[in-house]
């Protein structure tokens, strides 16, 4: 079980749309976190707007320690420790959103705000599939043992 | 420099939302996916909360004709739907269902140094280069 958090999450992901504005305002760009790491990524197409890709993606990396200073507690996480499990999660989250062009970030928050039908579609699509894929591994596998 | 310093600006408010949603703990993304069990409808609320602000947001900045350090907005134009979109993001649902991972609460969660992420954040890199290579 997981807390019910309605407020910091609406409070958290407030944030992320304003981040999502500022990136717009200022580059001009949606916030799409696997279109921008992939641009980070080689082979490199062009090597204009590398630099301020890999400082928003530092930006993100280092925002653990900003939320320990303000807060003084620490950030409270569960992550498998399985090594088949992550690695196979990494390759199919890193080739499905290079594939599908667009992750939670870029399809499910900025795309839909533009109500784009791509990403309507495609947050539509990753939705049924994670929770399909949640059922069969807890409730169809795990459930049989 | 400001185009540099304002893109790690909002990388940290990214950050700092991921966290306070609690979208960057795998378990409660897993419980959000998990309709038939312990269900935890929160991330409906950051989605929620993002695109209330991302709506109005994108409405006021689009006004301008020009982004503050660039010469035109980059905004997707495709409009057709695609056998790579739909299948794309039918193999991402199958990873983040896996893993309860998407490729922002990975970044969030390196400096936290858990087992986990230290086998998924560079197979996450793997997956990406893949698809531009192919």
């Amino acid at each position: 079980m997981t807390e019910f958090t309605p407020f910091a999450s609406f409070i958290g992901g407030a944030l992320i749309g304003l981040s999502a504005v500022l990136l717009m305002l200022f580059q001009g760009s949606i916030a799409g976190v696997s279109g921008i790491l992939g641009r980070l990524l080689p082979p490199w197409a062009e090597a204009r707007g590398l630099d301020w890709r890999a400082a928003f993606i530092f930006g993100i990396i280092i925002s653990p320690i900003l939320v320990k200073l303000i807060t003084g507690q620490n950030i409270e996480q569960v992550v498998s420790d399985s090594k088949i499990v992550m690695i196979s999660a990494g390759l199919l989250v890193g080739y499905g959103t290079g594939l599908g062009s667009g992750c939670t970030s870029g399809h499910g928050v900025c795309g839909i705000s533009r109500l784009s039908m791509r990403s309507i579609l495609a947050t539509l699509t990753f939705m049924i599939s994670g929770f399909l894929t949640v059922y069969i591994i807890r409730h169809l596998i795990e459930g049989a043992f | 420099m400001g185009k540099i310093i304002s893109a790690f600006i909002a990388g940290l408010i990214f950050g700092l939302g991921l966290i306070i949603s609690g979208m960057s703990n795998p378990a409660k993304v897993l419980n959000f996916l998990d309709l038939a069990g312990t269900f935890d409808p929160s991330l409906l609320f950051v989605m929620g909360g993002a695109i209330l602000v991302v709506f109005t947001g994108y409405k006021l900045v689009l006004k301008r004709n020009t982004p503050i350090f660039d010469n035109a907005f980059h905004i997707p134009t495709r409009k057709d739907i695609d056998k790579n979109l739909i299948i794309g993001s039918a193999i991402f649902g199958l990873g983040w269902g896996i893993g309860g991972f998407c490729p922002g609460p990975s970044l969030t969660s390196i400096l936290l140094g858990s087992e986990g992420i230290i086998y998924f954040f560079p197979s996450l890199i793997v997956g990406l280069i893949i698809t531009k290579l192919i």
